[in-house]
């Protein structure tokens, strides 16, 4: 395998009301030829301005970016071989369909007849073969997420860079574009750099994924490792619920340092030897069709714990107001750096 | 029954009731004012205007005769006058063309770059202009333009003399100097028509989202490429709406070609001088059709260009 976009010691810094942002902080990464990479974080941790970086939209202040080998740090969009579909789609409201698509083809000088057979290939490719007359205007939001993906794919381009390109779709069809870009991607080898703030989508698709705040990566993993693994608290709590108990909280329950459990992975009731178990009062009662979610209030030490309980196995789930014990396993407990620490 | 389903209390309750539930009659209300002042002064003193061209003037007794004929039709064909409209014509073109070239660069960049205090301070240096006398202006102008004034002094400072020389002995733009030379008329105009290309031009650009921009150049094609397949078009709209405002300002102004220029004459002092001096009421009717007509015909020109299409 070998490295499609290195990102080394990547800063950009804005001048904002005469205040230094640092939208992104001395960020490294390398994003392996044919990985399906995501950049998750949430609105405002640099996640948007790394990628257009990557698009050359914004140029570093610092750092370099290099995509297959090549430093391209400072080189403008229409010299990088990266297409990017946009979150807004950005499709030219007065060409048709057609000519979206074949426009890189035309600003590169490819005949007509040419083009267009070729832009036909790529809506048929997207499951579209017959829109090409139309304008965008008179496309539905999910064609339109498709005529943006043909367009960017149409140059070939090795490495391909999405922005929230889902973020406008209703939820039925947002899921089945997860599937269909996951399979697309597969199907084409090409790089995916993709980026969102919906940790679902993040983890159902990606390869792997770097984690965003404050204009740094916290931890770069595979979704499962992330998930079960998460290095700081910021990645525990931002991927997936967490209960995290750290300072006085940890010590009281025996843990050396700051520790992360997964509401999952805590039951009812005392459980066996070398579970720990705790006591607290029901404060809130939601059902999610696969499981409930408890909240639950501890005094000594003073918490709340969030408890999912699998809604198959529960034929006795508390009420608000009632009592309960909750227990989980050693091997639940994953720890954390110390967020007080840190 | 609950008590508290509206029930209108006072006259002026019931009344924007009724006009929310009948929102025909809210936009009667509305739009009759507008429409009769559009319609009766606007529209009605136009058509007086298309009938007058038809009356012709008894040159024995100075009357107008309301008699329908050809004849000012007939007249407008005479070189004297074809040569009038012709001039006309060319100046409003060149004026509207060279308020496009200008006003593009200035419009793109209020629209994409400016923010803030920036952008309002471009505002106001458009507009600016406007806010003080034409007439102030125009002879602001005259004294530029002089023989002896400093667009001239300038130029010899620079030792550039022979520029503005050799621009003056030009056929057709030159003259004695640039406040008596069609070039100098020209160069009036535009000043003045200039900020009327801005601000429509801008309007359109700032309806442009950068992404599209961002796309245009993401997808390989360099900015030469991005304007001209992208910006332009999109801008196209602000473009043709500029373009009737310098074309016809151009077209129907009398009083620049007066103070700046040479002694030829465009349509807007040929109607001045027929109603006002001559007192020939339907020739100058006929007159000022001229641009109306040439106005239609470049309207339909552009439309079937394809210039509204991004609207």
């Amino acid at each position: 395998m070998s490295v499609a976009v290195s990102l080394e010691n990547v800063s950009c810094v804005f001048k904002s009301a005469g205040r230094e942002v640092r939208a992104v902080d001395n960020v490294s990464v390398d994003i392996q030829s044919g990985e399906f990479f995501t950049l998750l974080g949430p609105s405002g941790s640099g996640k948007t301005t790394c990628l257009r970086m990557i698009g050359g939209f914004t140029l570093p202040t610092s750092g370099y970016v290099r995509i297959h080998g090549h430093d391209v740090s400072l080189q403008a969009p229409y010299a990088r071989p990266v297409n990017t579909v946009f979150q807004d789609y950005a499709l030219f409201p007065h060409m048709t369909v057609l000519d979206n698509v074949a426009y890189g083809l035309m600003v590169k000088g490819m005949g007509t007849a040419q083009r267009q057979a070729k832009a036909q290939k790529l809506l048929e490719l997207v499951q579209l073969p017959d829109v090409g007359a139309r304008k965008p205007g008179q496309l539905s939001g999910g064609q339109r997420q498709r005529v943006a993906l043909a367009r960017a794919l149409v140059n070939e381009p090795k490495v391909l860079l999405l922005d929230e390109p889902l973020g406008a779709l209703d939820l039925k069809l947002r899921e089945q574009m997860q599937t269909e870009l996951k399979s697309l991607q597969r199907k084409l080898g090409i790089t995916f750099i993709f980026v969102t703030h919906d940790q679902h989508e993040a983890l159902s698709m990606s390869d792997r994924i770097g984690i965003f705040n404050q204009g740094k990566i916290e931890q770069i993993a595979t979704p499962a490792d992330l998930y079960a693994r998460p290095k700081t608290r910021f990645v525990a709590e931002f991927v997936g619920t967490a209960n995290v108990l750290y300072g006085s909280q940890a010590k009281a329950l025996g843990y050396p340092g700051a520790v992360m459990v997964r509401p999952e992975m805590m039951a009812l009731g005392t459980g066996s030897a070398g579970d720990k178990s705790i006591e607290g009062t029901v404060q809130e009662k939601q059902y999610f069709g696969s499981f409930w979610r408890l909240q639950v209030a501890v005094s000594d030490p003073a918490l709340a714990l969030t408890v999912d309980i699998a809604a198959a196995s529960a034929n006795l789930v508390p009420d608000v107001g009632q009592t309960a014990v909750v227990h989980w396993p050693a091997h639940a407990v994953h720890s954390i750096e110390d967020a007080a620490a840190a | 029954m609950p008590s508290s389903i509206h029930t209108p209390h006072s006259l002026l309750d019931r009344l924007s009731d009724l006009l929310y539930q009948r929102k025909g009659l809210m936009l009667a209300v509305l739009l009759t004012p507008p429409l009769l002042w559009f319609g009766v002064i606007y529209l009605g003193s136009l058509l007086s205007l298309l009938a007058n061209s038809f009356f012709r003037l008894d040159d024995f007794t100075g009357q107008v005769v309301k008699e329908l004929g050809f004849g000012n039709f007939i007249t407008l064909f005479e070189p004297a006058n074809v040569d009038v409209a012709v001039r006309s014509i060319t100046m409003a073109l060149a004026v509207t063309l060279a308020a496009a070239v200008l006003a593009l660069p200035i419009a793109y960049y209020m629209a994409r770059y400016a923010r803030g205090p920036q952008k309002a301070l471009l505002y106001v240096a458009v507009m600016l202009p406007l806010w003080s006398s034409y007439l102030v202006r125009l002879y602001a102008w005259k004294l530029l333009l002089a023989k002896e004034g400093a667009i001239s002094w300038a130029l010899q400072q620079v030792h550039m003399q022979w520029l503005l020389d050799a621009l003056l002995a030009t056929p057709w733009i030159g003259g004695n100097s640039l406040s008596f030379s069609p070039m100098g008329t020209f160069m009036v105009f535009l000043y003045m028509w200039l900020p009327f290309m801005i601000l429509p031009i801008q309007a359109a650009m700032e309806r442009i989202p950068g992404s599209f921009i961002e796309a245009s150049a993401d997808l390989g094609a360099a900015p030469g490429a991005t304007f001209k397949h992208v910006v332009l078009p999109l801008a196209m709209p602000g473009i043709a709406a500029g373009s009737i405002f310098t074309f016809s300002l151009t077209l129907g102004d009398y009083i620049i070609p007066q103070v700046i220029g040479n002694s030829t004459m465009y349509i807007g002092q040929v109607v001045f001088k027929q109603q006002g001096v001559a007192g020939n009421l339907p020739f100058a009717a006929a007159f000022s059709l001229v641009p109306i007509i040439v106005i239609a015909v470049y309207l339909w020109l552009a439309k079937r260009k394809g210039a509204f299409d991004a609207i």
